[in-house]
């Protein structure tokens, strides 16, 4: 279990190393990111001057060697249009896609976990072909389409939660509508099949013959075998949302990581853009690492090995 | 990273001669007859690429209006009768072009995002995997290593900033789309190729003295071609997904060029006044990728033998 554990985490690491590498080649190959930081009617000196002043003067490898440096010590420059630490104005924007991001997990597991079991317990009745149906539309959804046409009838029309803006639930219910249905019909689909999977297997045979209770056998024996890609795909769609919510918090102007990053890109701020990028690798690193905990957790097979 | 709804079926059958192909075309053609679902969306796919190829040709029999002329007097028409007295099906938008004309003319573009899309993001994403599956070793290490970084990287991020630098574009905005989404094509041509490398047909033909290049693209390929398929099926709904929502962000297709994701924007404004502006290009985006994905899982599903028997 260390060794894994060692193994996985020299892994990780790898993976944030290169991924810093692939921040700074796009951030320098894509332009004179001086020039991209300032408005286009600025000067030539100005240019230069500014070019000096964050070291682009110098050549690539001292660069580069400065911003792994910088990024090892934590560093990731200023906000050029705030005049903050980019990092912690990163991080101060980063709660709230937590928050979105949970609520719209939270929610598609509510709905596609019961969805999923129920369509492979019971399999062609009404509730798998609605799974079916919803898992097809879900993957095919233009999410900021249904966004605004959830804002039409609910915020416009009805009148009944908040077109746009920050804080309870009269704010988190159309944007969490907005992004589930995609994440329920992913989650619903692969529970159907794994649970279809498990529930064909001699073991099932085993506990059905000595009396066990259906409900019993299903959830205890069936279910906690069809974890693994379960848990594999809601971390899968945990790290979609930190980096992909962008469009939503941008319609609902829910000011998360994503709407920021949009921001920054706009005002050519590009320290908080890397922030941004490094933060939200991280945050996928990490969680690819917690999943393969939850693994070596939920299958002693893999503890022991 | 959401890494696509569907898991794709690796078969490793062997590979099938000419006749058997014949057969198996037939039978999926009978099956599609029996699938009124799949042929609405085979139809509906095709009435869009038709449309999109011959949308001149439609404007110069009078089938559809010209998708530039504009009119004040028609600004923002609902679906209907117009007060000049014409019948529009779509309305009008902002400008009072007809909506109908500008959806399609919007079509080309959408569908050759996606299209081109696949295309590149196939090219890079096939020939990778088959080298890492074939030569393993050090290349695939190397080959797979990229795949878990680009897989932990904020794709939409890297396309939002690489396309402000850049400028949005219709060929940055492939290129960017297709930076983001090859390793998906990598790692299945690599799983499939793994397993496949293994059967007796490859031995025989190295024994017979074929080249790596050889094994690869004639013999190794071919077999590996509908699994491709199929996911190259459900990466082109995705991308035309991508494409809407860059545009709609305003760092995809730009104007005078249209794109559905663009049309949809524009009408972003008037959303409390003109619902037809949001709501039909929506749709026509949705049921587009709708139909690219029933297609695929009927493709996969026709091709996977544990599941052919479900559809015969």
């Amino acid at each position: 279990m260390t060794a894994y554990l060692i193994r996985r985490l020299i892994h990780s690491v790898f993976v944030l190393i290169g991924v810093s590498l692939l921040v700074f080649f796009v951030g320098r190959m894509i332009g004179d990111p001086a020039r991209l930081m300032l408005p286009l009617e600025a000067s030539e000196a100005q240019v230069e001057a500014l070019r000096a002043r964050l070291g682009f003067d110098q050549p690539i490898y001292i660069q580069l060697f400065k911003f792994l440096g910088d990024l090892a010590r934590g560093d990731f420059g200023m906000s050029i249009w705030q005049g903050v630490p980019a990092m912690s104005l990163v991080i101060s924007r980063f709660p709230a896609t937590v928050y979105l991001t949970l609520a719209v997990v939270g929610f598609s597991l509510l709905v596609a976990l019961p969805m999923g079991i129920v369509a492979a317990v019971w399999p062609r009745s009404a509730i798998d072909r609605l799974t079916t149906v919803i898992s097809v539309t879900g993957v095919s959804m233009p999410t900021f389409w249904l966004a605004l046409m959830l804002i039409i009838v609910f915020a416009v029309n009805l009148n009944w939660f908040k077109t746009s803006g920050y804080g309870g639930v009269e704010y988190l219910i159309l944007p969490v509508l907005a992004l589930s249905v995609t994440h329920i019909g992913r989650i619903a689909q692969v529970v159907r099949s794994c649970m279809l999977d498990e529930l064909s297997k001699p073991y099932i045979t085993t506990a059905r013959s000595k009396g066990l209770q259906e409900n019993e056998t299903v959830v205890r024996h069936a279910l906690r075998n069809a974890a693994i890609p379960v848990i594999t795909l809601t971390a899968d769609e945990v790290a979609g949302l930190i980096n992909g919510a962008v469009v939503i918090e941008v319609i609902f102007a829910w000011p998360g990581i994503g709407m920021l990053a949009l921001d920054a890109i706009e005002r050519r701020d590009f320290p908080v853009v890397q922030a941004d990028v490094m933060l939200v690798a991280a945050v996928v690193v990490i969680m690819n690492l917690v999943v393969d905990l939850a693994y070596a957790y939920v299958d002693p097979r893999i503890r022991y090995a | 990273m959401a890494t696509g709804g569907a898991s794709v079926v690796v078969s490793t059958a062997a590979p099938a001669t000419a006749r058997e192909e014949r057969g198996s075309l037939e039978t999926a053609l009978r099956a599609l007859r029996r699938d009124w679902l799949t042929m609405a969306a085979t139809f509906f796919l095709m009435t869009v690429v038709f449309c999109a190829i011959f949308a001149d040709q439609l404007v110069q029999i009078g089938l559809i209006r010209d998708p530039n002329t504009q009119s004040l007097a028609l600004r923002n028409k609902a679906p209907g009768f117009m007060p000049d007295g014409t019948f529009r099906i779509f309305g009008t938008d902002q400008l009072g072009r007809d909506l109908l004309s500008r959806l399609v003319f919007g079509a080309r573009v959408s569908l050759s995002v996606g299209i081109s899309t696949v295309l590149v993001s196939g090219l890079i994403g096939v020939v990778l995997g088959l080298l890492a599956g074939y030569f393993r070793g050090r290349v695939d290490d190397i080959i797979m290593r990229i795949v878990d970084v680009q897989m932990g990287f904020p794709n939409l991020l890297l396309a939002l900033a690489v396309l402000y630098a850049a400028g949005p574009s219709f060929k940055n905005l492939i290129l960017v789309l297709a930076l983001t989404r090859w390793m998906v094509m990598a790692r299945l041509t690599r799983a499939m190729t793994l397993s496949l490398r293994e059967t007796p047909f490859v031995e025989a033909a190295k024994v017979l003295g074929a080249g790596h290049p050889r094994i690869m693209f004639l013999h190794l390929l071919p077999n590996l071609l509908s699994p491709i398929l199929v996911l190259g099926t459900l990466e082109f709904a995705r991308a035309m997904l991508s494409e809407a929502a860059l545009s709609f962000l305003g760092l995809g297709i730009q104007p005078p060029e249209s794109s559905w994701g663009l049309i949809l924007s524009q009408g972003r404004a008037y959303i409390a006044s003109a619902w037809w502006l949001v709501m039909i290009p929506g749709l026509a985006i949705l049921l587009s990728t709708l139909s690219a994905n029933l297609l695929a899982t009927w493709v996969r599903a026709i091709t996977d033998p544990v599941q052919r028997w479900r559809w015969l």
